[in-house]
Protein backbone atom coordinates (compact mmCIF):
# COMPACT_ATOMS: atom_id res chain seq x y z
CA UNK A 1 0.00 0.00 0.00
CA UNK A 2 1.50 3.36 -0.96
CA UNK A 3 0.30 5.61 1.94
CA UNK A 4 1.51 5.33 5.99
CA UNK A 5 -0.21 3.06 8.29
CA UNK A 6 -2.42 4.82 9.76
CA UNK A 7 -5.24 3.06 12.39
CA UNK A 8 -7.49 6.41 13.08
CA UNK A 9 -6.82 9.81 12.76
CA UNK A 10 -6.21 10.86 9.05
CA UNK A 11 -2.51 11.59 8.69
CA UNK A 12 -0.94 13.56 5.58
CA UNK A 13 -0.25 11.04 3.49
CA UNK A 14 -3.68 8.92 4.26
CA UNK A 15 -6.33 8.30 1.66
CA UNK A 16 -8.82 11.44 1.45
CA UNK A 17 -12.87 10.87 0.80
CA UNK A 18 -15.10 13.62 0.80
CA UNK A 19 -18.66 13.07 1.13
CA UNK A 20 -21.68 14.93 -1.08
CA UNK A 21 -25.01 14.09 -0.44
CA UNK A 22 -27.78 14.69 -3.40
CA UNK A 23 -31.54 15.04 -1.65
CA UNK A 24 -34.77 16.11 -3.19
CA UNK A 25 -38.10 14.98 -3.68
CA UNK A 26 -39.10 11.45 -4.95
CA UNK A 27 -38.46 11.19 -8.33
CA UNK A 28 -36.71 14.01 -9.21
CA UNK A 29 -33.35 11.88 -10.62
CA UNK A 30 -31.15 11.73 -7.17
CA UNK A 31 -29.93 8.63 -8.82
CA UNK A 32 -29.82 9.53 -12.11
CA UNK A 33 -27.21 12.64 -11.18
CA UNK A 34 -25.46 10.58 -9.11
CA UNK A 35 -25.02 8.06 -12.40
CA UNK A 36 -24.73 10.51 -15.10
CA UNK A 37 -21.23 11.38 -12.70
CA UNK A 38 -20.15 8.53 -10.80
CA UNK A 39 -17.31 6.50 -12.40
CA UNK A 40 -18.58 3.47 -11.15
CA UNK A 41 -22.16 2.29 -11.83
CA UNK A 42 -24.01 3.44 -9.30
CA UNK A 43 -24.36 1.18 -6.09
CA UNK A 44 -26.84 0.49 -3.54
CA UNK A 45 -26.13 0.17 -0.13
CA UNK A 46 -29.33 -0.76 2.24
CA UNK A 47 -29.93 -0.21 6.49
CA UNK A 48 -31.74 -1.69 8.66
CA UNK A 49 -34.84 0.55 9.88
CA UNK A 50 -35.05 -1.74 12.97
CA UNK A 51 -31.84 -0.68 14.13
CA UNK A 52 -31.69 2.91 14.17
CA UNK A 53 -34.94 3.35 14.18
CA UNK A 54 -37.09 1.44 16.36
CA UNK A 55 -38.46 4.69 18.18
CA UNK A 56 -39.36 6.41 14.83
CA UNK A 57 -40.75 3.58 13.40
CA UNK A 58 -43.12 1.96 15.95
CA UNK A 59 -44.56 -0.74 14.67
CA UNK A 60 -46.94 -0.81 17.58
CA UNK A 61 -46.75 -4.14 19.39
CA UNK A 62 -45.52 -6.11 16.50
CA UNK A 63 -42.35 -7.48 18.53
CA UNK A 64 -39.94 -5.83 15.95
CA UNK A 65 -40.91 -8.34 13.35
CA UNK A 66 -41.25 -6.32 10.72
CA UNK A 67 -37.47 -4.57 9.41
CA UNK A 68 -38.03 -2.48 6.49
CA UNK A 69 -34.59 -1.72 4.52
CA UNK A 70 -33.83 1.79 3.25
CA UNK A 71 -31.71 1.75 0.13
CA UNK A 72 -29.17 4.39 -0.56
CA UNK A 73 -27.77 4.53 -4.31
CA UNK A 74 -24.38 6.04 -3.99
CA UNK A 75 -21.22 7.40 -6.72
CA UNK A 76 -17.68 7.46 -6.40
CA UNK A 77 -15.34 9.58 -8.58
CA UNK A 78 -11.65 9.62 -7.69
CA UNK A 79 -9.64 13.21 -8.33
CA UNK A 80 -6.19 11.20 -7.93
CA UNK A 81 -5.36 8.47 -6.09
CA UNK A 82 -5.58 9.31 -2.34
CA UNK A 83 -8.28 11.39 -2.98
CA UNK A 84 -12.06 10.83 -3.99
CA UNK A 85 -15.42 12.16 -4.10
CA UNK A 86 -18.57 9.78 -2.78
CA UNK A 87 -21.93 11.13 -3.46
CA UNK A 88 -25.75 9.75 -1.74
CA UNK A 89 -28.37 9.70 -2.77
CA UNK A 90 -30.59 10.47 0.33
CA UNK A 91 -33.78 8.25 0.53
CA UNK A 92 -36.47 10.43 -0.42
CA UNK A 93 -39.33 9.52 2.04
CA UNK A 94 -40.16 11.89 5.16
CA UNK A 95 -39.62 8.86 7.83
CA UNK A 96 -36.03 7.87 6.89
CA UNK A 97 -34.68 12.03 8.04
CA UNK A 98 -32.84 10.11 10.71
CA UNK A 99 -30.21 8.50 8.36
CA UNK A 100 -30.17 12.41 7.12
CA UNK A 101 -28.27 12.78 10.01
CA UNK A 102 -25.77 10.32 10.04
CA UNK A 103 -25.20 10.98 6.02
CA UNK A 104 -24.85 14.46 6.55
CA UNK A 105 -22.22 14.45 9.14
CA UNK A 106 -18.56 15.47 7.62
CA UNK A 107 -20.46 16.37 4.31
CA UNK A 108 -18.78 18.32 2.60
CA UNK A 109 -22.37 20.06 1.17
CA UNK A 110 -25.34 18.55 -0.94
CA UNK A 111 -27.03 19.24 -4.28
CA UNK A 112 -30.60 19.72 -3.72
CA UNK A 113 -32.85 18.64 -7.07
CA UNK A 114 -35.87 20.61 -7.80
CA UNK A 115 -38.34 19.82 -10.44
CA UNK A 116 -40.03 23.20 -11.10
CA UNK A 117 -43.36 21.35 -11.47
CA UNK A 118 -43.56 20.59 -8.39
CA UNK A 119 -41.55 22.91 -6.43
CA UNK A 120 -42.74 22.16 -2.96
CA UNK A 121 -41.14 18.27 -2.81
CA UNK A 122 -37.75 20.12 -2.24
CA UNK A 123 -38.63 22.43 0.40
CA UNK A 124 -37.54 19.52 3.34
CA UNK A 125 -34.27 19.04 2.29
CA UNK A 126 -33.46 23.35 1.46
CA UNK A 127 -35.04 23.83 5.36
CA UNK A 128 -32.94 21.00 6.24
CA UNK A 129 -29.50 22.02 5.37
CA UNK A 130 -30.21 25.48 5.84
CA UNK A 131 -30.83 24.79 9.68
CA UNK A 132 -27.90 22.54 9.85
CA UNK A 133 -25.57 25.15 8.33
CA UNK A 134 -24.54 22.52 5.47
CA UNK A 135 -23.39 24.46 2.16
CA UNK A 136 -25.34 23.48 -0.82
CA UNK A 137 -26.79 24.21 -3.57
CA UNK A 138 -29.85 24.00 -5.83
CA UNK A 139 -30.05 22.15 -8.93
CA UNK A 140 -33.01 22.81 -11.34
CA UNK A 141 -33.43 19.64 -12.89
CA UNK A 142 -34.97 20.46 -16.47
CA UNK A 143 -37.19 18.19 -17.50
CA UNK A 144 -38.40 18.00 -21.23
CA UNK A 145 -41.44 19.79 -21.47
CA UNK A 146 -41.85 21.32 -17.95
CA UNK A 147 -42.08 25.52 -17.96
CA UNK A 148 -38.58 26.99 -17.96
CA UNK A 149 -37.84 29.14 -14.91
CA UNK A 150 -34.97 31.67 -14.39
CA UNK A 151 -32.40 30.55 -11.43
CA UNK A 152 -33.45 33.87 -10.10
CA UNK A 153 -37.22 32.97 -10.00
CA UNK A 154 -36.45 29.61 -8.07
CA UNK A 155 -34.36 31.29 -5.81
CA UNK A 156 -37.05 33.50 -4.98
CA UNK A 157 -39.93 31.16 -4.88
CA UNK A 158 -37.41 29.01 -2.29
CA UNK A 159 -36.85 32.08 -0.23
CA UNK A 160 -32.97 30.79 0.06
CA UNK A 161 -30.09 32.80 1.90
CA UNK A 162 -28.75 35.40 -0.60
CA UNK A 163 -25.84 33.59 -2.12
CA UNK A 164 -26.91 30.21 -2.42
CA UNK A 165 -26.51 29.11 -5.38
CA UNK A 166 -29.35 27.68 -8.05
CA UNK A 167 -27.96 25.75 -10.98
CA UNK A 168 -30.33 25.13 -14.08
CA UNK A 169 -28.49 21.52 -14.91
CA UNK A 170 -29.88 17.95 -17.18
CA UNK A 171 -29.36 15.36 -14.50
CA UNK A 172 -28.77 12.98 -17.63
CA UNK A 173 -25.94 14.83 -19.03
CA UNK A 174 -22.22 13.96 -17.30
CA UNK A 175 -20.91 17.59 -18.32
CA UNK A 176 -24.38 19.34 -16.49
CA UNK A 177 -23.83 16.80 -13.09
CA UNK A 178 -20.16 17.60 -12.88
CA UNK A 179 -21.22 21.78 -13.25
CA UNK A 180 -23.43 21.33 -10.76
CA UNK A 181 -20.48 19.77 -8.72
CA UNK A 182 -18.34 22.12 -9.10
CA UNK A 183 -20.58 25.12 -7.95
CA UNK A 184 -20.90 23.14 -5.03
CA UNK A 185 -16.99 23.05 -3.97
CA UNK A 186 -16.38 26.50 -5.38
CA UNK A 187 -19.19 27.64 -2.87
CA UNK A 188 -18.53 25.25 -0.07
CA UNK A 189 -15.10 26.65 -0.08
CA UNK A 190 -16.42 30.27 0.08
CA UNK A 191 -18.91 29.39 3.05
CA UNK A 192 -15.45 27.49 4.55
CA UNK A 193 -13.22 30.53 4.28
CA UNK A 194 -15.86 33.10 5.78
CA UNK A 195 -16.29 30.95 8.73
CA UNK A 196 -12.89 31.23 9.40
CA UNK A 197 -13.25 34.72 9.32
CA UNK A 198 -15.95 35.21 11.15
CA UNK A 199 -14.02 32.83 14.24
CA UNK A 200 -10.84 35.49 13.89
CA UNK A 201 -13.12 38.82 13.84
CA UNK B 1 -26.88 -14.49 -1.49
CA UNK B 2 -28.28 -17.39 -0.67
CA UNK B 3 -32.12 -16.58 -1.25
CA UNK B 4 -31.77 -16.41 -4.97
CA UNK B 5 -31.17 -20.02 -5.52
CA UNK B 6 -35.46 -20.53 -4.71
CA UNK B 7 -35.99 -18.76 -7.87
CA UNK B 8 -35.46 -21.03 -10.15
CA UNK B 9 -37.76 -23.88 -8.78
CA UNK B 10 -40.90 -24.55 -10.42
CA UNK B 11 -42.62 -21.83 -12.40
CA UNK B 12 -46.00 -20.23 -10.86
CA UNK B 13 -48.45 -22.49 -10.19
CA UNK B 14 -46.35 -25.48 -9.96
CA UNK B 15 -44.62 -24.73 -6.99
CA UNK B 16 -45.23 -26.86 -3.96
CA UNK B 17 -47.61 -25.75 -1.02
CA UNK B 18 -45.34 -24.01 1.94
CA UNK B 19 -42.38 -23.61 -0.74
CA UNK B 20 -43.46 -19.99 -1.94
CA UNK B 21 -42.36 -18.52 1.25
CA UNK B 22 -38.76 -18.25 0.79
CA UNK B 23 -38.49 -16.57 -2.39
CA UNK B 24 -36.96 -13.28 -3.20
CA UNK B 25 -39.50 -10.97 -2.01
CA UNK B 26 -39.31 -12.83 1.33
CA UNK B 27 -35.88 -11.27 2.10
CA UNK B 28 -32.72 -13.28 3.14
CA UNK B 29 -33.33 -17.06 4.79
CA UNK B 30 -30.40 -15.64 7.44
CA UNK B 31 -31.57 -12.74 9.70
CA UNK B 32 -28.69 -10.26 8.66
CA UNK B 33 -27.74 -9.92 12.50
CA UNK B 34 -27.19 -13.67 12.75
CA UNK B 35 -24.12 -13.09 11.10
CA UNK B 36 -22.87 -10.47 13.69
CA UNK B 37 -23.40 -13.00 16.38
CA UNK B 38 -26.46 -10.75 17.36
CA UNK B 39 -24.02 -7.87 17.74
CA UNK B 40 -25.49 -4.44 16.83
CA UNK B 41 -22.49 -2.26 17.69
CA UNK B 42 -18.94 -3.11 16.83
CA UNK B 43 -15.75 -3.68 19.16
CA UNK B 44 -15.11 -1.98 22.62
CA UNK B 45 -13.76 0.95 20.46
CA UNK B 46 -17.35 1.39 19.48
CA UNK B 47 -16.30 4.50 16.91
CA UNK B 48 -19.30 4.48 14.63
CA UNK B 49 -18.19 3.78 11.29
CA UNK B 50 -18.51 6.44 8.46
CA UNK B 51 -20.14 5.14 5.34
CA UNK B 52 -16.53 6.69 3.95
CA UNK B 53 -14.81 5.32 6.17
CA UNK B 54 -12.03 3.87 4.29
CA UNK B 55 -10.87 0.25 4.99
CA UNK B 56 -7.38 -1.28 3.90
CA UNK B 57 -5.89 -4.45 4.53
CA UNK B 58 -3.42 -4.44 6.87
CA UNK B 59 0.30 -5.42 5.01
CA UNK B 60 1.26 -6.41 8.57
CA UNK B 61 -1.65 -8.40 9.02
CA UNK B 62 -1.05 -11.85 11.07
CA UNK B 63 -0.43 -15.06 9.06
CA UNK B 64 -3.61 -16.04 6.91
CA UNK B 65 -4.34 -19.20 8.81
CA UNK B 66 -6.17 -16.58 11.36
CA UNK B 67 -8.69 -15.73 8.85
CA UNK B 68 -10.01 -19.15 9.41
CA UNK B 69 -11.60 -18.10 12.40
CA UNK B 70 -13.72 -15.66 10.75
CA UNK B 71 -17.42 -16.33 9.44
CA UNK B 72 -17.59 -16.31 5.26
CA UNK B 73 -18.61 -12.58 5.50
CA UNK B 74 -16.12 -11.55 7.31
CA UNK B 75 -14.07 -13.50 4.66
CA UNK B 76 -15.65 -11.66 2.05
CA UNK B 77 -15.03 -8.23 3.21
CA UNK B 78 -11.41 -9.06 3.45
CA UNK B 79 -11.66 -10.25 -0.31
CA UNK B 80 -13.25 -7.02 -1.56
CA UNK B 81 -10.34 -5.12 0.46
CA UNK B 82 -7.52 -7.26 -1.78
CA UNK B 83 -8.23 -5.91 -5.02
CA UNK B 84 -8.24 -1.69 -3.25
CA UNK B 85 -9.08 0.22 -0.54
CA UNK B 86 -12.93 0.27 0.10
CA UNK B 87 -14.96 2.22 1.84
CA UNK B 88 -17.97 0.78 4.03
CA UNK B 89 -20.35 1.81 1.76
CA UNK B 90 -19.01 0.18 -1.31
CA UNK B 91 -18.48 -2.83 1.24
CA UNK B 92 -21.74 -3.13 1.97
CA UNK B 93 -22.77 -2.98 -2.08
CA UNK B 94 -20.06 -5.39 -2.72
CA UNK B 95 -20.92 -7.62 -0.44
CA UNK B 96 -25.12 -7.19 -0.49
CA UNK B 97 -24.88 -6.99 4.04
CA UNK B 98 -26.71 -4.22 5.31
CA UNK B 99 -24.33 -1.17 6.60
CA UNK B 100 -25.22 -1.94 10.58
CA UNK B 101 -24.34 -5.28 9.57
CA UNK B 102 -20.60 -4.75 7.92
CA UNK B 103 -19.83 -1.62 10.59
CA UNK B 104 -19.87 -4.84 13.25
CA UNK B 105 -17.64 -7.05 11.44
CA UNK B 106 -15.14 -4.80 9.95
CA UNK B 107 -14.80 -3.89 13.39
CA UNK B 108 -13.89 -7.60 14.31
CA UNK B 109 -11.39 -7.21 11.79
CA UNK B 110 -9.72 -3.99 12.93
CA UNK B 111 -9.81 -5.59 16.51
CA UNK B 112 -7.97 -8.61 14.99
CA UNK B 113 -5.50 -6.22 13.24
CA UNK B 114 -6.19 -7.52 9.94
CA UNK B 115 -7.66 -3.91 8.13
CA UNK B 116 -6.46 -0.64 8.65
CA UNK B 117 -9.70 1.87 8.86
CA UNK B 118 -8.89 5.82 7.72
CA UNK B 119 -11.86 8.39 9.06
CA UNK B 120 -12.90 10.70 6.70
CA UNK B 121 -11.54 14.61 7.95
CA UNK B 122 -14.77 16.58 8.44
CA UNK B 123 -14.57 19.65 5.59
CA UNK B 124 -13.73 22.25 8.60
CA UNK B 125 -11.11 20.36 9.41
CA UNK B 126 -8.79 19.87 6.14
CA UNK B 127 -5.94 20.72 6.03
CA UNK B 128 -5.61 23.32 3.54
CA UNK B 129 -8.10 24.63 0.58
CA UNK B 130 -5.76 23.22 -1.86
CA UNK B 131 -7.70 20.32 -1.87
CA UNK B 132 -11.06 21.72 -2.70
CA UNK B 133 -9.05 23.56 -5.62
CA UNK B 134 -7.99 20.23 -6.64
CA UNK B 135 -10.97 18.73 -6.41
CA UNK B 136 -12.78 21.48 -8.81
CA UNK B 137 -10.05 21.09 -10.91
CA UNK B 138 -9.86 17.17 -11.29
CA UNK B 139 -14.08 17.95 -11.67
CA UNK B 140 -13.45 19.73 -14.60
CA UNK B 141 -10.84 17.74 -15.85
CA UNK B 142 -12.86 14.44 -15.62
Amino acid sequence: MGFERSDTTGGQNTALALKILVAGGFGVGKTTLVGAVSEIRPLRTEELLSEAGQTVDDTDGLDHKTTTTVAMDFGRITIRAGLSLYLFGTPGQDRFWFLWDELSQGALGAVVLADTRRLEDCFPAVDYFEHRSIPFVVAVNCFTGARAYGAHEVSRALDLDRGTPVVLCDARDRDSGKEVLVRLVEYAGRMHTARLLDSVG
Amino acid sequence: MTHDTADSGPGPGQEQQGSRWYDADAGPLVRPYAMTGGRTTSGPSGVLLDLIALVTLDANAPAASEESLFGPEHRTLLSLCRTETQSVAELSAGADLPVGVVRVLIGDLLEAGQVTVAHPVPPAQLPDEKILREVIDGLRAL
